[in-house]
């Protein structure tokens, strides 16, 4: 076996076993404590265990995993370190999409797709395509243009959002609140089930681009050269993340900083190759999200912290540190 | 293997809707010919080999790889039979060099599948005959300027190509590596039959190549072999200065400029 083929098989099976604990903690997590012996006599444990706690487990590992790869591929795709979903403005975008819907009270649903879900994945490709459109005036993305246009898109997603809240009834107003803070509170099976419809098939097709997006991640001359067609697999990481990041964002809020803190982490111990970096990041993500949610249950002991503030406080400073290490190598 | 046919015809470029950069330039590379590009700075010698690369498309002009048109070929097909080692490369990820080098594989992977142990060996064996072995499980960003370029011709080298397509890789090279970057060409010729066709602002390198192909301001100034094109007068209307002075000592032609 190649010294590749090692570091993957090691980071699939480490980072399997990783998911498998964060998930038993996250099921044992909570205000109300539940001994699993009962979960299947006692009629409350069960309702608490199958209603409550379990969806939201798999709420955490599809969001989390959602949002880690999309920050692994956008990172390769702009080959820059300090991208994810958050810092280029997709979850904004998206958020402005989720926000407006709920503001319509657009509840119903278009062939079986919540129009929130659709809204904000709207809001997430307007976002990419506008970002993409600044950064890449001429042959290369500047990276720096690239996370200024992010921040930007940012601010404007996030005026709009307070406008809506202004203008909406108070009601609408809470509601777009509560769910800007971001939670992965949920109901039943049957969301996370429809979640799961869309994004594990796009997560099988960013997989598949794995390759080619490793080559991409070294130089982008250097992709074309040995047999990628660079403007199609832009277009496919493009539609695949603002349509993934959407539908995350749509279903728990705005979680910052999951992409990049993910991502720099299995890199740091399992090496740079997307290959290894894209299934790594997609169960350290669904494992991350799913402890940090733990976290944010217990911090504080009367009320839970919102799963953002976790994920922002942890990822705030990290982002810090990166640009401070990047200004080293003054490459923005 | 199958023979090499390379040709360029008439090839034109120009960038946005500006004027053209290059006009006019036909080329062709057989089995084993080695071709030195040379010109001023801003000559059009970069803007040409991107073309020939596959990187940007000719406003007018065609190119063919073995009769068929450079822009029908299956990309991952024709990355096996063209190389290109750009002037600079610099990675956003500390990816090891050998790692680079292993990329140059990818063209004959099979879908789906990781490098094969094979692919490894291909690639020590590249990095090994441009004398950077020892660089395998450095950082590539922390490597020298010049380090890098071995290793991105190592790279080149590993897509076992028939054609390499080099932009200026000596220019960061010391004396020797610049020395022994063309006794690797001439050797992956006599071995292989590969071509070559080179951007060099290095002229005491070209007189190992069968042809130089001189720009100035887009359109070919010269074309024929060195002993032909590296004289005074050509020279000196090729980079504008009229003290260029040349002189054949025994295989090699010296070129400099009076102060």
């Amino acid at each position: 076996m190649t010294d590749t083929g090692r570091r993957l098989a090691a980071a699939l099976g480490i980072l399997t076993m990783v998911l498998l604990a964060s998930m038993v903690v996250g099921l044992l997590t909570g205000s109300q404590h539940i001994e699993l012996g009962r979960v299947l006599s006692d009629s409350m444990s069960r309702t608490l265990f199958f209603r409550l706690r379990l969806p939201r487990v798999l709420m955490g590992l599809a969001i989390g995993a959602s949002l880690a790869v999309t920050g692994a591929a956008l990172q390769a795709l702009f080959r820059n370190p300090l991208a994810d979903p958050y810092t280029l403005g997709v979850s904004g975008g998206g958020a402005l999409g989720a926000s407006a819907a709920i503001a319509l009270g657009w509840s119903a649903r278009v062939l079986g797709v919540p129009l929130v879900f659709a809204a904000s994945f709207a809001g997430a490709m307007l976002a990419v395509g506008s970002v993409r459109a600044i950064a890449r005036r001429g042959a290369v993305v500047l990276p720096g243009a690239l996370l200024l246009s992010g921040v930007v898109v940012n601010l404007i997603a996030g005026a709009c959002v307070l406008t809506i809240q202004y203008l909406t009834d108070p009601e609408s107003a809470l509601r777009i609140l509560r769910w800007l803070i971001g939670s992965l509170d949920v109901v039943g099976l049957a969301p996370v089930g429809r979640m799961a419809m869309v994004l594990a098939p796009a997560w099988v097709a960013l997989l598949a681009l794995s390759r080619q997006l490793n080559l991409l991640a070294i130089d982008e001359d250097t992709a074309a050269t040995l047999g990628v067609d660079v403007r199609r697999c832009e277009r496919i990481v493009h539609t695949l993340c603002a349509l993934v990041v959407g539908v995350a964002v749509s279903a728990g809020g705005a979680i910052g900083f999951v992409g990049l803190i993910v991502p720099h982490a299995v890199r740091a111990i399992f090496g740079e190759d997307l290959r290894i970096l894209l299934p790594g990041s997609l169960l350290g993500g669904a494992a991350f999200l799913i402890l940090a949610d733990a976290l944010a249950r217990v911090a504080l002991p009367a009320s839970e912290l919102p799963v953002g503030a976790v994920t922002g406080l942890m990822g705030g400073p990290l982002f810090l540190w990166l640009l401070h290490r990047q200004q080293r190598f003054s490459m923005i | 293997m199958s023979e090499l046919c390379f040709e360029a015809r008439r090839l034109e470029y120009a960038y946005g809707g500006g004027p053209a950069v290059v006009r006019d330039v036909s080329l062709s590379a057989g089995q084993g010919s080695m071709t030195a590009v040379i010109g001023a700075n801003g000559s059009g010698k970069s803007t040409l080999i991107r073309m020939l690369a596959g990187l940007l498309r000719p406003r007018s002009g065609t190119i063919e790889l073995d009769g068929v048109a450079f822009d029908k070929w299956d990309a991952r097909l024709r990355a096996r039979r063209v190389a290109y080692v750009p002037q600079a490369t610099a990675t956003a990820f500390p990816f090891q060099a050998l790692e680079i080098v292993l990329s140059g594989r990818a063209p004959h992977a099979e879908r789906f599948r990781l490098e094969s142990g094979r692919d490894v060996e291909i690639a020590m064996e590249a990095l090994e005959s441009v004398g950077a072995a020892h660089l395998a499980r450095r950082a590539f960003i922390g490597l020298s300027g010049g380090e890098r370029q071995m290793v991105v011709l190592a790279r080149a080298l590993a897509q076992e190509p028939r054609l390499l397509l080099l932009d200026e890789p000596s220019s960061s090279l010391d004396l020797k590596h610049r020395t022994d970057l063309i006794r690797t060409l001439l050797r992956l010729r006599r071995k292989n039959g590969v071509s070559a066709i080179m951007i060099t602002h290095d002229l005491q390198l070209t007189g190992a190549f069968d042809q130089i192909l001189a720009l100035r301001c887009g359109e070919i100034a010269a074309l024929g072999k060195p002993e032909a094109v590296l004289t005074e007068e050509l020279l000196g209307e090729i980079y504008g200065d009229p003290k260029v002075r040349s002189q054949r000592v025994g295989e090699q032609t010296l070129v400099w400029v009076e102060l």
